[in-house]
Protein backbone atom coordinates (compact mmCIF):
# COMPACT_ATOMS: atom_id res chain seq x y z
CA UNK A 1 0.00 0.00 0.00
CA UNK A 2 1.08 3.58 -0.74
CA UNK A 3 0.36 6.80 1.31
CA UNK A 4 0.58 9.60 -0.81
CA UNK A 5 1.32 13.01 0.43
CA UNK A 6 -0.47 15.95 -1.22
CA UNK A 7 0.50 19.12 1.39
CA UNK A 8 2.69 18.62 4.78
CA UNK A 9 3.77 20.65 7.39
CA UNK A 10 7.07 22.17 8.36
CA UNK A 11 7.89 19.38 11.11
CA UNK A 12 6.63 16.04 10.47
CA UNK A 13 9.03 13.01 10.37
CA UNK A 14 8.75 8.98 10.18
CA UNK A 15 9.23 7.84 14.23
CA UNK A 16 9.02 5.10 15.84
CA UNK A 17 10.32 3.93 19.16
CA UNK A 18 14.36 4.85 18.16
CA UNK A 19 17.67 2.91 18.08
CA UNK A 20 18.46 1.85 21.86
CA UNK A 21 21.85 0.96 22.58
CA UNK A 22 24.12 3.38 20.11
CA UNK A 23 25.09 6.08 23.31
CA UNK A 24 28.28 4.62 23.41
CA UNK A 25 29.03 5.76 19.85
CA UNK A 26 27.49 9.40 20.45
CA UNK A 27 24.13 7.86 18.52
CA UNK A 28 20.57 9.15 20.95
CA UNK A 29 18.24 6.76 20.81
CA UNK A 30 15.52 8.87 19.54
CA UNK A 31 12.39 7.97 17.98
CA UNK A 32 9.13 9.75 18.70
CA UNK A 33 8.76 12.71 20.91
CA UNK A 34 5.79 10.98 22.75
CA UNK A 35 6.53 7.75 23.20
CA UNK A 36 2.68 7.47 25.02
CA UNK A 37 1.21 8.19 21.87
CA UNK A 38 2.85 5.51 19.78
CA UNK A 39 1.91 2.79 22.65
CA UNK A 40 -1.69 4.19 22.09
CA UNK A 41 -1.68 4.36 18.61
CA UNK A 42 -0.69 0.14 19.02
CA UNK A 43 -3.26 -0.09 21.26
CA UNK A 44 -5.88 1.36 18.94
CA UNK A 45 -4.86 -0.35 15.89
CA UNK A 46 -3.75 -3.86 17.71
CA UNK A 47 -0.63 -3.35 16.09
CA UNK A 48 2.95 -4.02 17.15
CA UNK A 49 3.83 -1.11 19.14
CA UNK A 50 7.53 -0.82 16.98
CA UNK A 51 6.10 0.52 13.89
CA UNK A 52 6.65 4.05 12.53
CA UNK A 53 4.03 6.78 12.42
CA UNK A 54 4.34 9.70 11.09
CA UNK A 55 4.99 12.48 13.98
CA UNK A 56 3.20 16.26 13.02
CA UNK A 57 4.81 18.60 15.18
CA UNK A 58 2.31 21.76 15.16
CA UNK A 59 0.91 21.00 11.95
CA UNK A 60 -0.24 17.95 9.55
CA UNK A 61 -1.07 17.75 6.09
CA UNK A 62 -3.48 15.93 3.26
CA UNK A 63 -2.97 12.66 2.79
CA UNK A 64 -4.50 9.38 0.81
CA UNK A 65 -4.43 5.66 0.16
CA UNK A 66 -4.61 3.14 -2.62
CA UNK A 67 -6.04 0.88 -0.13
CA UNK A 68 -8.19 0.62 2.98
CA UNK A 69 -6.40 0.91 5.98
CA UNK A 70 -7.13 1.56 9.81
CA UNK A 71 -5.65 4.70 10.80
CA UNK A 72 -5.27 6.22 14.69
CA UNK A 73 -4.82 10.16 15.59
CA UNK A 74 -2.91 10.41 19.09
CA UNK A 75 -0.95 12.69 20.42
CA UNK A 76 -1.68 16.31 20.20
CA UNK A 77 -5.15 17.44 19.06
CA UNK A 78 -5.33 18.40 15.60
CA UNK A 79 -7.99 19.29 13.48
CA UNK A 80 -8.52 16.56 10.94
CA UNK A 81 -10.97 15.33 8.78
CA UNK A 82 -11.81 12.75 6.15
CA UNK A 83 -13.90 13.87 2.81
CA UNK A 84 -14.61 16.51 5.08
CA UNK A 85 -16.28 14.15 7.84
CA UNK A 86 -14.34 15.24 11.18
CA UNK A 87 -12.11 12.68 12.87
CA UNK A 88 -11.97 11.82 16.85
CA UNK A 89 -8.49 11.60 18.14
CA UNK A 90 -7.92 8.34 19.85
CA UNK A 91 -9.77 6.22 17.75
CA UNK A 92 -9.33 4.03 15.33
CA UNK A 93 -10.74 4.90 12.06
CA UNK A 94 -11.12 3.15 8.30
CA UNK A 95 -9.46 5.40 5.13
CA UNK A 96 -11.06 4.16 2.34
CA UNK A 97 -8.79 4.08 -0.49
CA UNK A 98 -8.92 7.26 -2.46
CA UNK A 99 -10.36 9.36 0.38
CA UNK A 100 -8.45 12.58 1.51
CA UNK A 101 -6.92 12.65 5.22
CA UNK A 102 -6.23 16.35 5.95
CA UNK A 103 -4.93 17.23 9.52
CA UNK A 104 -4.41 20.77 10.46
CA UNK A 105 -3.21 22.74 13.11
CA UNK A 106 -2.71 21.45 16.63
CA UNK A 107 -5.63 22.69 19.06
CA UNK A 108 -4.20 21.35 22.21
CA UNK A 109 -0.69 19.84 22.23
CA UNK A 110 2.28 19.73 19.93
CA UNK A 111 3.07 16.48 18.41
CA UNK A 112 0.58 14.76 16.74
CA UNK A 113 1.10 11.15 15.34
CA UNK A 114 -1.11 9.67 12.47
CA UNK A 115 -0.62 5.74 12.74
CA UNK A 116 -1.66 3.28 9.99
CA UNK A 117 -2.62 -0.23 11.34
CA UNK A 118 0.15 -1.98 9.12
CA UNK A 119 3.05 1.07 9.77
CA UNK A 120 4.94 2.60 7.34
CA UNK A 121 7.46 0.18 5.71
CA UNK A 122 10.33 2.34 4.49
CA UNK A 123 13.94 0.66 4.88
CA UNK A 124 15.37 0.43 8.29
CA UNK A 125 18.68 2.00 9.29
CA UNK A 126 20.01 1.00 12.38
CA UNK A 127 17.08 -1.28 13.16
CA UNK A 128 14.67 1.59 12.91
CA UNK A 129 12.88 4.05 10.19
CA UNK A 130 12.77 7.12 12.60
CA UNK A 131 13.81 9.84 11.22
CA UNK A 132 17.02 11.56 13.49
CA UNK A 133 17.36 14.73 12.21
CA UNK A 134 20.34 16.08 14.22
CA UNK A 135 22.39 12.70 13.27
CA UNK A 136 21.59 13.31 9.89
CA UNK A 137 19.71 9.92 9.46
CA UNK A 138 16.11 10.30 7.08
CA UNK A 139 14.75 13.65 6.54
CA UNK A 140 11.14 15.96 6.77
CA UNK A 141 8.37 14.59 5.27
CA UNK A 142 7.83 16.53 2.08
CA UNK A 143 4.90 16.92 -0.07
CA UNK A 144 4.30 14.40 -3.00
CA UNK A 145 6.75 11.90 -1.25
CA UNK A 146 4.59 8.08 -1.42
CA UNK A 147 5.69 6.07 1.64
CA UNK A 148 5.33 2.26 1.77
CA UNK A 149 2.44 1.40 4.50
CA UNK A 150 1.93 -2.12 5.05
CA UNK A 151 -1.52 -3.61 4.40
CA UNK A 152 -3.91 -3.10 6.95
CA UNK A 153 -4.21 -7.21 8.49
CA UNK A 154 -7.91 -6.16 9.63
CA UNK A 155 -9.36 -3.49 8.54
CA UNK A 156 -13.05 -4.78 8.94
CA UNK A 157 -12.41 -4.35 13.06
CA UNK A 158 -15.09 -2.41 14.24
CA UNK A 159 -13.96 1.40 15.55
CA UNK A 160 -12.36 1.32 19.12
CA UNK A 161 -11.82 4.20 21.26
CA UNK A 162 -9.07 4.68 24.26
CA UNK A 163 -10.08 6.77 27.23
CA UNK A 164 -6.58 9.52 27.11
CA UNK A 165 -5.96 11.68 30.78
CA UNK A 166 -4.71 14.78 29.92
CA UNK A 167 -1.67 15.62 29.39
CA UNK A 168 -1.66 18.38 26.63
CA UNK A 169 -1.63 21.36 28.97
CA UNK A 170 1.07 21.20 31.06
CA UNK A 171 0.93 21.49 35.08
CA UNK A 172 2.44 19.52 37.42
CA UNK A 173 5.81 17.75 36.40
CA UNK A 174 7.52 14.97 38.67
CA UNK A 175 11.60 15.34 38.88
CA UNK A 176 13.89 13.28 40.71
CA UNK A 177 17.23 13.72 41.21
CA UNK A 178 20.13 13.43 39.00
CA UNK A 179 24.45 12.80 38.83
CA UNK A 180 24.47 16.72 39.44
CA UNK A 181 21.52 17.83 41.49
CA UNK A 182 24.11 17.90 44.43
CA UNK A 183 25.90 20.18 42.91
CA UNK A 184 23.40 23.22 42.71
CA UNK A 185 23.01 24.96 46.25
CA UNK A 186 20.08 23.00 48.34
CA UNK A 187 17.85 26.83 48.12
CA UNK A 188 18.56 26.72 44.49
CA UNK A 189 16.69 23.61 44.29
CA UNK A 190 13.89 24.86 46.27
CA UNK A 191 13.68 27.76 44.43
CA UNK A 192 13.00 25.59 41.01
CA UNK A 193 10.57 23.90 42.52
CA UNK A 194 9.06 26.81 44.07
CA UNK A 195 8.93 28.57 40.59
CA UNK A 196 6.09 28.77 38.10
CA UNK A 197 7.41 28.35 34.64
CA UNK A 198 6.46 28.56 30.92
CA UNK A 199 7.26 26.66 28.18
CA UNK A 200 9.13 28.99 25.43
CA UNK A 201 8.28 28.58 21.71
CA UNK A 202 11.84 27.61 21.62
CA UNK A 203 11.92 23.97 21.14
CA UNK A 204 12.45 21.10 18.75
CA UNK A 205 12.98 17.41 18.91
CA UNK A 206 16.27 18.01 21.07
CA UNK A 207 14.74 20.19 23.74
CA UNK A 208 12.53 22.55 25.06
CA UNK A 209 13.15 25.97 26.53
CA UNK A 210 11.38 26.95 29.79
CA UNK A 211 10.84 30.66 30.59
CA UNK A 212 10.39 32.07 34.27
CA UNK A 213 10.81 35.57 35.74
CA UNK A 214 13.88 36.42 37.99
CA UNK A 215 17.12 35.16 38.13
CA UNK A 216 18.25 31.90 36.21
CA UNK A 217 19.39 28.94 37.79
CA UNK A 218 23.08 28.36 38.25
CA UNK A 219 25.88 26.73 39.94
CA UNK A 220 29.18 27.66 41.10
CA UNK A 221 32.05 26.56 38.98
CA UNK A 222 29.60 24.72 36.10
CA UNK A 223 31.70 25.66 33.37
CA UNK A 224 34.68 23.75 34.47
CA UNK A 225 32.95 20.22 35.16
CA UNK A 226 33.48 17.48 33.05
CA UNK A 227 30.79 16.91 30.04
CA UNK A 228 28.75 13.81 31.44
CA UNK A 229 26.04 11.38 29.61
CA UNK A 230 22.80 13.28 29.22
CA UNK A 231 19.21 11.66 28.97
CA UNK A 232 15.82 12.69 27.81
CA UNK A 233 14.05 13.95 30.57
CA UNK A 234 17.56 15.60 32.08
CA UNK A 235 16.95 19.66 32.82
CA UNK A 236 20.35 21.15 31.43
CA UNK A 237 21.09 24.84 32.06
CA UNK A 238 22.41 26.89 29.88
CA UNK A 239 25.05 29.57 31.10
CA UNK A 240 22.63 31.96 32.16
CA UNK A 241 20.84 29.12 34.03
CA UNK A 242 17.44 28.99 31.72
CA UNK A 243 16.42 25.25 31.82
CA UNK A 244 16.05 23.09 28.61
CA UNK A 245 14.36 19.92 29.23
CA UNK A 246 16.08 17.58 26.88
CA UNK A 247 13.90 15.38 24.83
CA UNK A 248 14.05 12.36 22.15
CA UNK A 249 17.11 13.83 19.65
CA UNK A 250 19.13 15.00 22.76
CA UNK A 251 22.40 14.37 22.49
CA UNK A 252 24.09 11.77 24.53
CA UNK A 253 26.88 13.89 25.95
CA UNK A 254 26.43 17.60 27.62
CA UNK A 255 28.56 20.06 29.11
CA UNK A 256 26.38 21.99 31.07
CA UNK A 257 25.08 21.30 34.43
CA UNK A 258 21.81 19.02 34.70
CA UNK A 259 19.64 20.16 38.05
CA UNK A 260 17.97 16.68 37.70
CA UNK A 261 15.61 14.68 35.64
CA UNK A 262 11.80 14.66 34.55
CA UNK A 263 10.32 11.07 35.08
CA UNK A 264 9.47 8.99 31.90
CA UNK A 265 5.62 8.95 33.20
CA UNK A 266 6.04 12.64 33.15
CA UNK A 267 7.79 13.79 30.24
CA UNK A 268 5.16 13.56 27.43
CA UNK A 269 3.43 16.55 29.19
CA UNK A 270 6.77 18.65 28.98
CA UNK A 271 6.79 17.96 24.89
CA UNK A 272 3.41 18.19 24.59
CA UNK A 273 2.99 21.28 26.22
CA UNK A 274 2.55 24.31 24.08
CA UNK A 275 4.28 27.83 24.17
CA UNK A 276 2.63 29.67 27.08
CA UNK A 277 1.68 26.42 28.83
CA UNK A 278 2.67 27.01 32.51
CA UNK A 279 4.66 24.13 34.10
CA UNK A 280 5.36 23.25 38.03
CA UNK A 281 7.72 20.98 38.77
CA UNK A 282 8.30 18.94 42.41
CA UNK A 283 10.82 16.66 43.45
CA UNK A 284 10.66 12.80 44.25
CA UNK A 285 12.96 11.24 45.45
CA UNK A 286 14.92 8.10 43.82
CA UNK A 287 12.76 5.45 45.24
CA UNK A 288 9.64 7.19 44.25
CA UNK A 289 10.32 7.76 41.12
CA UNK A 290 11.84 4.27 40.05
CA UNK A 291 8.16 3.61 41.63
CA UNK A 292 6.76 5.30 38.68
CA UNK A 293 8.79 3.02 36.12
CA UNK A 294 6.85 1.12 34.03
CA UNK A 295 8.03 -0.86 31.30
CA UNK A 296 6.68 0.27 27.84
CA UNK A 297 5.07 -3.23 27.18
CA UNK A 298 3.38 -3.12 31.05
CA UNK A 299 2.02 0.43 29.77
CA UNK A 300 1.00 -0.99 26.47
CA UNK A 301 -0.78 -3.45 28.05
CA UNK A 302 -3.18 -1.69 30.43
CA UNK A 303 -3.85 0.73 26.92
CA UNK A 304 -5.15 -2.69 25.23
CA UNK A 305 -7.32 -3.09 28.09
CA UNK A 306 -8.44 0.48 28.22
CA UNK A 307 -9.78 0.64 24.55
CA UNK A 308 -13.38 0.04 24.07
CA UNK A 309 -15.54 -0.63 20.95
CA UNK A 310 -17.36 2.26 19.92
CA UNK A 311 -20.57 2.22 20.04
CA UNK A 312 -22.13 5.87 18.02
CA UNK A 313 -25.51 6.99 17.04
CA UNK A 314 -26.03 6.48 13.81
CA UNK A 315 -26.99 9.33 12.95
CA UNK A 316 -23.85 10.63 13.24
CA UNK A 317 -21.97 8.55 11.42
CA UNK A 318 -21.02 10.48 8.45
CA UNK A 319 -19.39 7.47 6.67
CA UNK A 320 -22.43 4.86 7.59
CA UNK A 321 -22.90 3.93 4.17
CA UNK A 322 -19.23 2.82 3.96
CA UNK A 323 -19.66 0.27 6.92
CA UNK A 324 -22.77 -1.02 5.29
CA UNK A 325 -21.27 -1.91 1.87
CA UNK A 326 -18.50 -3.68 3.71
CA UNK A 327 -20.41 -6.37 6.16
CA UNK A 328 -19.96 -9.63 5.72
CA UNK A 329 -17.00 -9.17 3.52
CA UNK A 330 -13.48 -10.52 4.55
CA UNK A 331 -10.04 -8.97 3.68
CA UNK A 332 -9.56 -11.91 1.63
CA UNK A 333 -6.16 -13.46 3.51
CA UNK A 334 -7.71 -15.36 6.24
CA UNK A 335 -5.90 -18.23 5.23
CA UNK A 336 -2.73 -16.36 5.43
CA UNK A 337 -3.33 -15.41 9.08
CA UNK A 338 -1.75 -17.04 12.19
CA UNK B 1 46.22 -0.47 36.94
CA UNK B 2 43.83 -0.96 39.79
CA UNK B 3 41.10 1.38 39.25
CA UNK B 4 40.55 1.59 43.35
CA UNK B 5 44.26 2.90 43.93
CA UNK B 6 44.11 6.14 42.65
CA UNK B 7 41.99 8.52 43.82
CA UNK B 8 38.56 7.59 45.51
CA UNK B 9 36.10 5.32 44.80
CA UNK B 10 33.96 6.00 42.52
CA UNK B 11 30.28 7.94 43.16
CA UNK B 12 27.46 6.09 42.53
CA UNK B 13 24.32 8.30 41.10
CA UNK B 14 21.06 8.08 39.90
CA UNK B 15 20.69 9.00 36.05
CA UNK B 16 16.79 8.39 35.59
CA UNK B 17 14.61 5.54 36.94
CA UNK B 18 16.31 2.82 34.95
CA UNK B 19 20.12 3.66 35.15
CA UNK B 20 23.19 4.22 37.67
CA UNK B 21 25.52 6.49 36.99
CA UNK B 22 29.12 5.15 37.61
CA UNK B 23 31.16 8.24 38.31
CA UNK B 24 35.19 8.48 38.77
CA UNK B 25 35.46 12.45 39.12
CA UNK B 26 33.69 15.44 38.54
CA UNK B 27 36.34 16.93 36.60
CA UNK B 28 38.10 15.28 33.50
CA UNK B 29 41.39 13.66 34.44
CA UNK B 30 43.53 10.96 32.35
CA UNK B 31 43.29 8.82 35.24
CA UNK B 32 39.86 9.03 35.57
CA UNK B 33 38.95 8.65 31.83
CA UNK B 34 41.21 5.39 31.76
CA UNK B 35 39.18 3.81 35.09
CA UNK B 36 36.21 4.60 33.36
CA UNK B 37 36.23 3.24 29.83
CA UNK B 38 38.26 0.21 31.65
CA UNK B 39 35.01 0.05 33.78
CA UNK B 40 32.95 0.36 31.03
CA UNK B 41 35.10 -3.44 29.94
CA UNK B 42 34.52 -4.79 32.79
CA UNK B 43 30.53 -4.24 33.52
CA UNK B 44 29.56 -5.15 29.76
CA UNK B 45 32.12 -9.00 30.21
CA UNK B 46 30.10 -9.30 33.60
CA UNK B 47 26.53 -9.99 32.04
CA UNK B 48 24.82 -9.07 35.12
CA UNK B 49 21.18 -9.51 34.75
CA UNK B 50 19.24 -7.18 33.59
CA UNK B 51 21.60 -4.74 32.70
CA UNK B 52 20.41 -2.92 29.07
CA UNK B 53 23.10 -0.78 28.39
CA UNK B 54 26.70 -0.03 29.24
CA UNK B 55 27.64 3.59 28.03
CA UNK B 56 30.73 5.80 28.75
CA UNK B 57 31.51 9.33 29.24
CA UNK B 58 34.85 10.91 29.89
CA UNK B 59 34.67 9.75 33.81
CA UNK B 60 31.94 8.00 33.95
CA UNK B 61 29.86 4.97 32.30
CA UNK B 62 25.76 4.57 32.71
CA UNK B 63 24.83 1.33 33.35
CA UNK B 64 20.92 1.03 32.13
CA UNK B 65 18.64 -1.94 33.79
CA UNK B 66 15.44 -3.38 33.02
CA UNK B 67 13.22 -3.14 36.28
CA UNK B 68 11.10 -6.10 35.92
CA UNK B 69 14.69 -7.89 36.61
CA UNK B 70 16.76 -6.14 38.24
CA UNK B 71 16.51 -3.11 40.77
CA UNK B 72 18.68 -0.56 41.93
CA UNK B 73 19.96 -1.40 44.89
CA UNK B 74 20.94 -4.88 43.56
CA UNK B 75 23.03 -3.89 40.50
CA UNK B 76 24.33 -0.65 43.06
CA UNK B 77 25.73 -3.67 45.17
CA UNK B 78 26.49 -5.98 42.21
CA UNK B 79 29.14 -2.70 40.71
CA UNK B 80 30.63 -1.46 43.51
CA UNK B 81 31.56 -5.40 44.16
CA UNK B 82 33.02 -5.59 41.08
CA UNK B 83 34.77 -1.52 41.24
CA UNK B 84 36.50 -3.33 43.95
CA UNK B 85 37.19 -6.36 43.18
CA UNK B 86 38.65 -6.41 39.12
CA UNK B 87 42.09 -4.66 38.41
CA UNK B 88 42.07 -3.85 34.42
CA UNK B 89 44.82 -2.07 32.56
CA UNK B 90 44.21 1.05 29.94
CA UNK B 91 43.78 -0.45 26.74
CA UNK B 92 47.12 0.39 24.69
CA UNK B 93 46.10 2.56 21.78
CA UNK B 94 45.48 0.45 18.40
CA UNK B 95 45.19 3.51 15.57
CA UNK B 96 46.86 6.80 15.65
CA UNK B 97 45.09 9.16 12.94
CA UNK B 98 47.20 12.13 11.37
CA UNK B 99 44.50 14.51 10.44
CA UNK B 100 45.00 17.65 8.27
CA UNK B 101 44.20 21.22 10.08
CA UNK B 102 43.92 24.85 9.12
CA UNK B 103 44.39 27.50 11.48
CA UNK B 104 44.17 30.45 9.46
CA UNK B 105 42.01 33.21 10.26
CA UNK B 106 39.04 32.05 7.84
CA UNK B 107 39.06 28.83 9.32
CA UNK B 108 39.88 29.39 13.87
CA UNK B 109 38.12 32.54 14.34
CA UNK B 110 38.36 32.28 18.05
CA UNK B 111 42.34 30.95 18.22
CA UNK B 112 43.47 34.50 19.52
CA UNK B 113 41.52 34.34 21.89
CA UNK B 114 41.73 30.58 23.25
CA UNK B 115 45.39 31.53 22.84
CA UNK B 116 44.70 34.40 24.96
CA UNK B 117 43.43 32.51 27.97
CA UNK B 118 45.89 30.12 27.45
CA UNK B 119 48.31 32.44 28.24
CA UNK B 120 50.36 31.49 24.95
CA UNK B 121 50.68 33.47 21.32
CA UNK B 122 48.98 31.77 18.43
CA UNK B 123 51.82 30.49 17.37
CA UNK B 124 52.56 28.86 20.70
CA UNK B 125 49.01 27.32 20.74
CA UNK B 126 49.23 26.17 17.23
CA UNK B 127 52.64 24.08 18.37
CA UNK B 128 50.78 22.60 21.78
CA UNK B 129 48.06 21.45 19.34
CA UNK B 130 49.78 19.51 16.61
CA UNK B 131 52.99 18.46 18.52
CA UNK B 132 51.03 16.41 21.15
CA UNK B 133 49.11 12.91 20.32
CA UNK B 134 45.68 13.13 21.78
CA UNK B 135 43.15 10.24 22.70
CA UNK B 136 40.00 9.59 21.81
CA UNK B 137 39.00 9.72 25.43
CA UNK B 138 34.76 9.49 24.84
CA UNK B 139 32.48 9.71 21.91
CA UNK B 140 29.13 11.42 22.63
CA UNK B 141 27.14 14.52 22.26
CA UNK B 142 26.66 13.55 18.35
CA UNK B 143 26.93 10.39 16.48
CA UNK B 144 30.86 9.41 16.66
CA UNK B 145 32.12 12.81 17.72
CA UNK B 146 35.08 12.43 19.77
CA UNK B 147 36.57 14.34 22.97
CA UNK B 148 40.58 13.95 22.76
CA UNK B 149 42.69 15.12 25.72
CA UNK B 150 44.26 15.86 27.53
CA UNK B 151 46.02 19.24 26.42
CA UNK B 152 48.37 20.55 28.87
CA UNK B 153 47.37 22.39 31.91
CA UNK B 154 47.30 25.64 30.50
CA UNK B 155 44.81 24.67 28.31
CA UNK B 156 42.36 24.03 31.30
CA UNK B 157 39.76 27.23 29.86
CA UNK B 158 36.44 27.75 30.55
CA UNK B 159 33.60 26.88 27.89
CA UNK B 160 31.75 30.01 26.80
CA UNK B 161 29.04 31.30 29.07
CA UNK B 162 26.83 31.90 25.47
CA UNK B 163 26.48 29.75 22.93
CA UNK B 164 28.17 30.01 19.06
CA UNK B 165 24.95 28.95 17.36
CA UNK B 166 26.12 27.24 14.74
CA UNK B 167 29.64 25.95 13.13
CA UNK B 168 30.52 24.23 10.07
CA UNK B 169 31.22 20.50 10.53
CA UNK B 170 34.49 19.12 11.32
CA UNK B 171 35.50 22.28 13.12
CA UNK B 172 38.08 22.10 15.95
CA UNK B 173 37.01 23.28 18.61
CA UNK B 174 38.67 23.59 22.43
CA UNK B 175 37.51 23.96 26.39
CA UNK B 176 38.79 22.68 29.62
CA UNK B 177 42.14 20.62 27.90
CA UNK B 178 40.04 18.93 25.49
CA UNK B 179 39.76 19.22 21.85
CA UNK B 180 36.75 18.33 19.34
CA UNK B 181 36.05 17.83 15.69
CA UNK B 182 32.51 19.39 16.15
CA UNK B 183 29.95 16.77 14.15
CA UNK B 184 26.44 18.43 15.48
CA UNK B 185 23.94 20.48 13.98
CA UNK B 186 23.72 22.16 17.36
CA UNK B 187 24.76 25.48 19.57
CA UNK B 188 28.10 25.07 21.79
CA UNK B 189 29.85 26.78 24.26
CA UNK B 190 33.38 25.62 22.66
CA UNK B 191 35.63 27.81 21.08
CA UNK B 192 36.23 27.34 17.21
CA UNK B 193 40.21 27.17 16.97
CA UNK B 194 40.88 25.16 13.61
CA UNK B 195 39.24 23.50 11.25
CA UNK B 196 39.40 19.70 9.67
CA UNK B 197 38.01 18.51 6.40
CA UNK B 198 37.08 14.98 8.40
CA UNK B 199 34.03 13.71 9.27
CA UNK B 200 33.58 12.02 12.09
CA UNK B 201 30.65 10.59 10.98
CA UNK B 202 29.55 8.96 7.65
CA UNK B 203 25.85 7.60 8.10
CA UNK B 204 25.96 5.56 4.79
CA UNK B 205 29.05 4.31 5.17
CA UNK B 206 29.41 0.43 6.27
CA UNK B 207 31.39 1.70 9.31
CA UNK B 208 29.46 4.77 10.51
CA UNK B 209 31.69 5.58 13.06
CA UNK B 210 35.26 6.93 12.25
CA UNK B 211 36.42 6.62 15.76
CA UNK B 212 36.45 3.66 18.58
CA UNK B 213 37.47 4.85 22.16
CA UNK B 214 40.92 4.42 22.59
CA UNK B 215 42.42 5.93 19.12
CA UNK B 216 45.14 8.38 19.08
CA UNK B 217 44.99 11.55 16.68
CA UNK B 218 47.90 13.76 15.75
CA UNK B 219 46.98 16.92 14.04
CA UNK B 220 48.94 18.15 10.98
CA UNK B 221 48.95 21.93 10.36
CA UNK B 222 47.78 23.16 6.56
CA UNK B 223 47.71 26.12 5.08
CA UNK B 224 44.45 27.74 4.35
CA UNK B 225 44.06 26.83 0.79
CA UNK B 226 44.90 22.99 1.35
CA UNK B 227 42.41 23.10 3.32
CA UNK B 228 39.83 24.82 0.94
CA UNK B 229 41.13 21.97 -1.46
CA UNK B 230 40.68 19.36 1.21
CA UNK B 231 37.13 20.47 2.27
CA UNK B 232 35.82 20.94 -1.43
CA UNK B 233 36.62 17.31 -1.49
CA UNK B 234 34.13 15.03 -1.16
CA UNK B 235 36.54 12.53 0.63
CA UNK B 236 35.30 11.77 4.17
CA UNK B 237 38.80 11.31 5.21
CA UNK B 238 39.68 14.97 4.57
CA UNK B 239 43.44 14.07 3.71
CA UNK B 240 43.53 11.71 7.15
CA UNK B 241 45.96 8.72 6.96
CA UNK B 242 45.22 6.13 9.84
CA UNK B 243 48.26 3.90 10.82
CA UNK B 244 47.27 0.85 12.59
CA UNK B 245 49.64 0.58 16.04
CA UNK B 246 50.91 -2.26 17.51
Amino acid sequence: MMLTVHDIGPGVTIQDLGRPGWTARGLSQGGAVDRLALLEAAALLGADPGQAVLEMMGFGGSFSTDQDTRIALTGAVMQASIDGAPVAPNTSQLLRAGQRLTIGGARQGVYGYLAFAGGMQTPQIMDSRAAHLTAGINGLVQAGDTIPVGPDPDFLAGPVTLPVDDRLSGGAIRIMPGPQTDYFAPETLERFANTPFRRSPRGNRQGARLDCDGPGFTMAGATNIASDLVLPGDLQMTGDGVPYVLLAECQTIGGYPRIGTVIPADLPKVAQAMPGAHLQFTWLDVADADATNQPERVILQTLRHACTAMRRDPHEIADLLSYQLISGMTPGDDLERP
Amino acid sequence: MMMTQHGTDPEFRPLGVDGILVRFSKVLTDQANAAALAFRDVVQQQGLDGVTEVASSLTSIRVGFDPTVTNRAVLQTQLQDLVHAHATDTPAAKRLWHIPVAFGPAHAPQLGEAAKRAGVTKAQAIADLTDQTVRVIAIGFAPGQPYLGMLPAHWDIPRQTTLTERLPRGALITAVRQLIIWAAEAPTGWRHIGQTAFDVYRPDADQPFAFAPGDTVRFVHVPDNEMADLLANADADGGARCEALQ
